[in-house]
C-alpha cells in the first residue's frame, strides 16, 4: 500500500523547525523584559538592542525594592489573590456541585444566567464600583477588590467546577451514602479530594486573574491598598517612562505566573480548551 | 420515596438517599448566586440607572440631576462613540480574522503528535499567564520611537524610524499586532486540542476514500471541528468588547482617538472626562452588544444545563 501522506505536509523536522520559530517569537518580547529589568540606565537609553551581552546590574531592581512601597504593593496583591480565589473556590465549588448533582427548580435558569454574566466587561463594572466606593469611602478598603475578583471569577470557576464534577462517577458518592454519610460528609470526604485537579485548575485562573487585573484595581484602591500591576503603572510618568524599573517590577510581577504556567500547563491548557473543545 | 418533586428533567429515577432535601441545592448555590447578583448584576442596574443621570465626578450622587434619556439621544448623535465603536470593529476585524488564520493554518501543519510537544504548548500559553499591564508596558517599549527596538530592526530593512504610538494609524496597527502576538497562540492551542480529539476512524475512512490533503482539510476536519471554531470566535468578539488594559498601557487610547475601544472609551468618559452618568449610557450600550454576542454562544450550547448523571 503506497504510503500517502495525509496528516501535514510537513516532514517532522519541518514540525521542529516551525515550532521553534514560534516559540522564539513568543518568547522575544518576554526576555526583552526580563533582560531590560537586568540593564543600567545607559544601555536601556542606547538605541542599540542589546539581546543578552550587557553587564547586568541590580540598580532597577534595589530602587524599587528599596525606595518605592514595593512590600506593600506585594502584600496587597498576595491578600487580594489569596482571598479572592479562596473565596471563588469556596463558593464556586459549592454552586457547581449542586448544578452537577441535584435537579431544582431553575437549575437551567442558574446555568444559563451564569455564563451570561460571565461576559460583563469589566468596563461596565467600573462606574457603579467606583460610585460604591465613593458613596461608602471604602478606598483603602481590600475587601472591595477581593469581592469584585471574586464576583467575576465566580462564573469561570463554576463553570470548570462543572466540568470537573460531572467526572466523578456518582457511585462513588452512593457507596459513601449506603455507609451512613451525610450529604456534607460525601461532600468533604469523598469528593473534595476527588476535585483537587479540578480546583486546581480553578484556583490557578483565578489567581492569575486577580494577580494581573489593573482597571478596577486602580479605581478602587487608595494609597494604602495599591496592588502590583497598578505600582508598576506608576512609573510612567510625565516626564517619560523609567524603563529599567518598570521592566524590573514587570518581571517580579510576572514569577507568580510564569511558576504557574511551568508547573501546571498541561492543568491550564486543559481549563483553557475545556470551554471550546466540550462545550 | 418519592421523586415527583424533582423528577420533571431527570432521565432516570434516582437512587434513594442521593437526593439533598428540596431544599439543599438552594443552600449549595445561595452564596455563589449573591455574590455574583451583588457584584455583576447590581453593577448592571446601576450603570443602566446611571445613565439617566447627570453625575459628574466630586458632586454627590444623591444631587445629580435626572436628564431622562438625554444621554442616549446625545449618545446616538455622538461623532466620538461613534469613532469608538468603528475602532472596535475594525480592531475586531482585523485581530481575529488574522489571528483565526494564523491559529488553524499553523494547528493545521502541525498537529501532529511529536516529541517535546508539552515543552511548546507550555511557552505558547506564556502570553495569556502575562499580566495584561506588563504585556502592554513591554510593547510600548519596543514600539517607541526613539529607544525602540522594531525602529532599529526596521533600519536594517531601509524603513525610516517611525513614530509608532503618535501616528493614528500607525497606533492601530500596533495594538492589533500585540493582540495578534497574545491570542494567535490560544487559537492555536485549542484547535490542535480540536483536531487531536477528532476520533481516528473517520480520519482513517476519509484516507481510505483517497482524499487529498486539502480534500481532507476542507470536508473532514474542519466541519468537524465547526463548533470549536465558532465558540473560539464568540469568545474573542466577546474580548474584544472588554479590552482595554492593554490599549490604556501602550497608548490611552490615543493619538485622538486612533486606539480607543468602547471599553476605553468607557473608562475615559467617566474619569478623564469625568462624564460619569454619560459614561453609563455608553456602557448600557456595551451591555446590549455583549449580551447579543453571549446568548450567541448560549444557542451552540451550554453544557451546564444537563444535569450530569443524576
Amino acid at each position: 500500500m503506497a504510503r500517502k501522506r495525509i496528516d501535514s505536509p510537513l516532514s517532522v523536522w519541518g514540525h521542529y523547525a516551525a515550532l521553534i520559530t514560534l516559540a522564539l517569537i513568543t518568547l522575544a518580547p518576554i526576555w526583552v523584559m526580563i533582560a531590560t529589568g537586568f540593564k543600567p540606565d545607559v544601555v536601556v537609553q542606547s538605541r542599540e538592542p542589546i539581546w543578552f551581552f550587557f553587564v547586568p546590574t541590580l540598580d532597577n531592581y534595589e530602587y524599587i525594592l528599596t525606595r518605592g512601597k514595593f512590600d506593600r504593593y506585594l502584600w496587597n496583591s498576595i491578600i487580594v489573590g489569596t482571598a479572592a480565589t479562596f473565596f471563588t473556590l469556596f463558593f464556586g465549588g459549592l454552586c457547581a456541585y449542586a448544578l452537577a448533582r441535584t435537579d431544582f427548580r431553575g437549575r437551567v435558569f442558574t446555568a444559563n444566567a451564569t455564563l451570561l454574566v460571565r461576559m460583563v466587561p469589566p468596563a461596565v463594572l467600573a462606574v457603579p464600583a467606583f460610585a460604591m466606593v465613593i458613596q461608602f469611602s471604602l478606598d483603602n478598603d481590600l475587601a472591595v477588590l477581593i469581592f469584585f475578583y471574586t464576583a467575576i471569577n465566580l462564573p469561570f470557576a463554576i463553570w470548570l467546577l462543572f466540568g470537573f464534577y460531572k467526572q466523578i462517577p456518582v457511585e462513588l458518592e452512593e457507596a459513601a451514602i449506603v455507609d451512613g454519610a451525610s450529604p456534607l460528609q460525601v461532600f468533604f470526604r469523598v469528593l473534595l479530594p476527588l476535585m483537587k485537579s479540578g480546583y486546581a485548575v480553578a484556583g490557578i485562573f483565578t489567581f492569575r486573574i486577580a494577580w494581573n487585573e489593573f482597571i478596577l484595581a486602580l479605581l478602587l484602591t487608595g494609597r494604602q491598598s495599591r496592588t502590583l500591576p497598578v505600582g508598576a503603572a506608576g512609573f510612567i510618568t510625565d516626564t517619560g517612562v523609567e524603563w529599567g524599573r518598570i521592566m524590573a517590577m514587570g518581571t517580579l510581577i510576572v514569577i507568580p505566573p510564569l511558576l504557574f504556567t511551568f508547573f501546571a500547563a498541561r492543568q491550564i491548557i486543559a481549563g483553557m480548551t475545556a470551554g471550546a473543545v466540550k462545550g | 420515596m418519592t421523586d415527583a418533586a424533582t423528577s420533571i428533567a431527570a432521565p432516570r429515577s434516582r437512587k434513594p438517599g442521593l437526593r439533598l432535601s428540596d431544599l439543599g441545592p438552594y443552600f449549595f448555590i445561595l452564596p455563589a448566586l449573591a455574590v455574583m447578583m451583588a457584584g455583576l448584576v447590581y453593577p448592571v442596574l446601576q450603570a443602566v440607572y446611571l445613565a439617566f443621570y447627570d453625575w459628574k465626578i466630586g458632586t454627590d450622587i444623591a444631587d445629580a440631576p435626572w436628564v431622562g434619556a438625554d444621554n442616549f439621544v446625545r449618545m446616538l448623535t455622538d461623532e466620538a462613540v461613534r469613532e469608538s465603536i468603528w475602532v472596535t470593529f475594525r480592531f475586531g476585524f482585523w485581530t481575529i480574522s488574522i489571528e483565526m488564520l494564523l491559529g488553524i493554518s499553523l494547528a493545521l501543519l502541525l498537529e501532529k503528535p511529536i516529541r517535546g510537544a508539552s515543552v511548546f504548548r507550555t511557552i505558547f500559553i506564556l502570553p495569556l499567564m502575562v499580566s495584561p499591564v506588563v504585556v502592554g508596558l513591554v510593547w510600548r517599549y519596543l514600539f517607541d520611537a526613539r529607544i525602540g527596538w522594531i525602529n532599529y530592526y526596521l533600519g536594517y530593512l531601509g524603513i525610516e524610524p517611525q513614530v509608532w504610538l503618535g501616528d493614528p494609524e500607525l497606533a492601530f496597527f500596533a495594538i492589533v499586532f500585540t493582540d495578534i502576538w497574545q491570542w494567535t497562540p490560544f487559537i492555536f492551542i485549542i484547535v490542535i486540542a480540536g483536531l487531536q480529539a477528532l476520533p481516528s476512524e473517520v480520519l482513517e475512512a476519509s484516507k481510505i476514500d483517497g482524499a487529498n490533503w486539502w480534500q481532507h482539510i476542507l470536508f473532514v476536519k474542519l466541519p468537524m471541528i465547526k463548533s470549536i471554531l465558532v465558540i473560539a470566535l464568540l469568545m474573542r468578539l466577546i474580548d474584544v468588547f472588554r479590552a482595554l488594559e492593554v490599549m490604556f498601557i501602550m497608548t490611552g487610547g490615543g493619538p485622538g482617538r486612533a486606539t480607543e475601544l468602547m471599553s476605553l472609551h468607557i473608562y475615559n468618559r467617566a474619569f478623564t472626562t469625568q462624564q460619569l452618568g454619560y459614561a453609563s449610557a455608553i456602557a448600557v450600550l456595551l451591555i446590549v452588544i455583549v449580551t447579543i454576542l453571549s446568548l450567541g454562544i448560549l444557542r451552540i450550547g451550554n453544557p451546564m444545563t444537563s444535569k450530569a448523571d443524576v
